[in-house]
């Protein structure tokens, strides 16, 4: 709705302040042009979905296996997180050329910079989430004879699923963003280095074509991500409902 | 006979002293109770108990020192702490699960007791679909069914409406006729104490000891109307004497 009164006010802009179509295209032009081009765009996409989903995999269990070790070892979350903070806060557009100078334009860059804007958050939201347990929960499992492994994985893992998915949804988004950006900076193909071509022959409209598809791109991540929480979560959705009339298999 | 024995039990805080002196005893198929004020330190003696707390003094179980907790006690937390995640069946279950019985044996160890905790047809129900009331007894299904020695419950009842409170204490009253179990309970409503206990321990404020003993030889079945009968009621107006005008114990300032 909102988005929808955003391009028409755009598109009558675009047509009545008298600035040149291709400095300034249309929504129409745009949609035309990616029509046009949609082999191109597609064939773009691919690197960059690939390069996205294999670096959110690898910063993912790189997150799962690290939260579990500092669950374990307090000193450890001491020791590591001004590390992983200031890792958040190396600026993008300096890091990524440089990654694709030491690593060349293939795919490993690509997947290095959407773990390394990705690990952090993700870490963060499972490492928090543990500490979430109710510790009426984790005083009774003790009480039952569960060691710490037992405690771990019956109370704190499903605890920490709400908190997983709040940074799920957070980080896909900077996961796109990270994969463009490394893309930017060198590669053959992606969406990325397609921006960056579109922009140097002055085609503003195909340059927001490719920001439409990665859009579309993070909207499809995110849904996927929403997706997932309601089948990994069921009690959620089973709570919402008035006592007694929940689902009966 | 005596299972559970402690004897000059304390502990603090940091600086807090939160329990001064905790000797009490509970015999084998005995129900008592520990009644005091909210903040006395009642919760803390159950996390000594279960060892979730280290404290000072000599607690023996069966005679022998108190050392591997969980062996003894089925604790039921203050708050139901039951997993939201977790179906009522599996929530039930969960003490079994982890002393090691297959999930298929422990839903079948479990189920045939639903009915008598008025929780039939709710086994695959989460939590967050079940009323107050209910989430307690599931609570206390999963506590009794690890057939420990012991059963430890923290305010069982504390949480719900008067109407409900007074249900499940007739239930639980009942239930205890038929199972017997050798029970310590944590409460701080005086008439719940009385219809439930065999004896009452009630605690002082914060730092905690024990102020006064109290045998309750009203006859079983409890029926609700007897609660008010006389003699209850005197033993009421004593408890409630004792709670509402501390005695200044000697060798303590009150704060
Ligand atoms: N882990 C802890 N660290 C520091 N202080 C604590 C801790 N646990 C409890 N206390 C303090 O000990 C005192 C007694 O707490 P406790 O929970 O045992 O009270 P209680 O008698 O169970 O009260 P209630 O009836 O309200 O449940 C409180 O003043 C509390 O602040
Ligand atoms: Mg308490």
């Amino acid at each position: 709705m909102s988005v929808g009164l955003l391009l028409v006010a755009w598109e009558l802009y675009a047509n009545h302040s008298g600035i040149k179509p291709t400095v300034l295209p249309a929504p129409s032009r745009v949609f035309e042009q990616a029509i046009l081009n949609r082999e191109a765009l597609v064939d773009n996409a691919i690197p960059t979905i690939r390069a996205t989903l294999l670096g959110f995999a690898c910063s993912l269990s790189a997150a799962f296996a690290l939260s579990i070790l500092v669950d374990f070892f307090r000193p450890l979350r001491r020791a590591l997180f001004p590390v992983f903070i200031v890792s958040q806060t190396l600026p993008l557009v300096a890091i990524a050329p440089l990654v694709v100078l030491w690593f060349g334009f293939g795919l490993a860059p690509k997947i290095m910079l959407v773990a390394l804007v990705t690990f952090f958050p993700m870490l963060v939201a499972l490492v928090q989430g543990y500490e979430a347990t109710e510790v009426e929960i984790g005083q009774m499992l003790r009480t039952m004879g569960a060691g710490r492994w037992r405690v771990f994985v019956l109370a704190r893992l499903p605890s920490a699923l709400p908190y997983f998915f709040a940074g799920l949804r957070i980080s896909i988004t900077y996961a796109v963003v990270g994969a463009i950006f490394a893309e930017y900076a060198g590669a053959a193909k992606g969406l990325g280095i397609y921006m960056l071509n579109a922009k140097n022959n002055f085609r503003p409209d195909l340059v927001l074509a490719a920001v439409a598809v990665s859009a579309g791109l993070t909207l499809g991540l995110f849904g996927l991500t929403v997706l997932l929480q309601r089948i990994a979560m069921p009690w959620e959705r089973a709570g919402r409902e008035p006592p007694g009339t929940g689902p009966r298999e | 006979m005596n299972r559970l024995e402690l004897r000059h039990v304390r502990k603090a805080f940091g600086g807090l002293d939160v329990l001064a002196d905790i000797s009490l005893n509970v015999g084998a198929g005995e129900f008592v109770s520990i009644l005091g004020p909210s903040g006395a330190g009642k919760s803390t003696l159950f996390q000594i108990l279960t060892g979730a707390e280290h404290g000072h003094g000599e607690m023996l179980f069966d005679g022998a020192p108190l050392d591997d907790h969980g062996r003894h006690f089925a604790f039921m937390p203050q708050r139901d702490a039951l997993m939201p995640w977790r179906r009522i069946i599996d929530n039930t279950t969960l003490g079994l699960e982890v002393q090691g019985v297959r999930r298929k044996a422990a839903r079948a160890r479990v189920a045939p007791l639903f009915a008598e905790f008025g929780l039939a047809g709710f086994e695959r129900h989460f939590p967050a679909q079940l009323s107050g009331g209910m989430r307690q007894r599931a609570a206390l299904l999963r506590t009794v069914v690890q057939e420990r020695d012991m059963l430890l419950l923290d305010e069982p009842f504390g949480a719900l409406d008067a109407l409900t409170r007074a249900a499940l204490q007739r239930w639980l009253e009942q239930m205890w006729r038929h199972h017997r179990w050798t029970a310590l309970l944590i409460t701080h409503d005086v008439r719940e104490a009385l219809y439930l206990s065999d004896r009452i321990y009630v605690l002082s404020a914060r730092p905690a000891r024990i102020v006064r003993e109290i045998s309750v030889p009203l006859p079983r079945p409890r029926d609700p109307t007897a609660a008010a009968s006389s003699r209850a009621s005197a033993l009421e107006a004593e408890i409630l004497d004792i709670l509402l005008n501390p005695q200044p114990s000697k060798g303590h300032d009150h704060d």
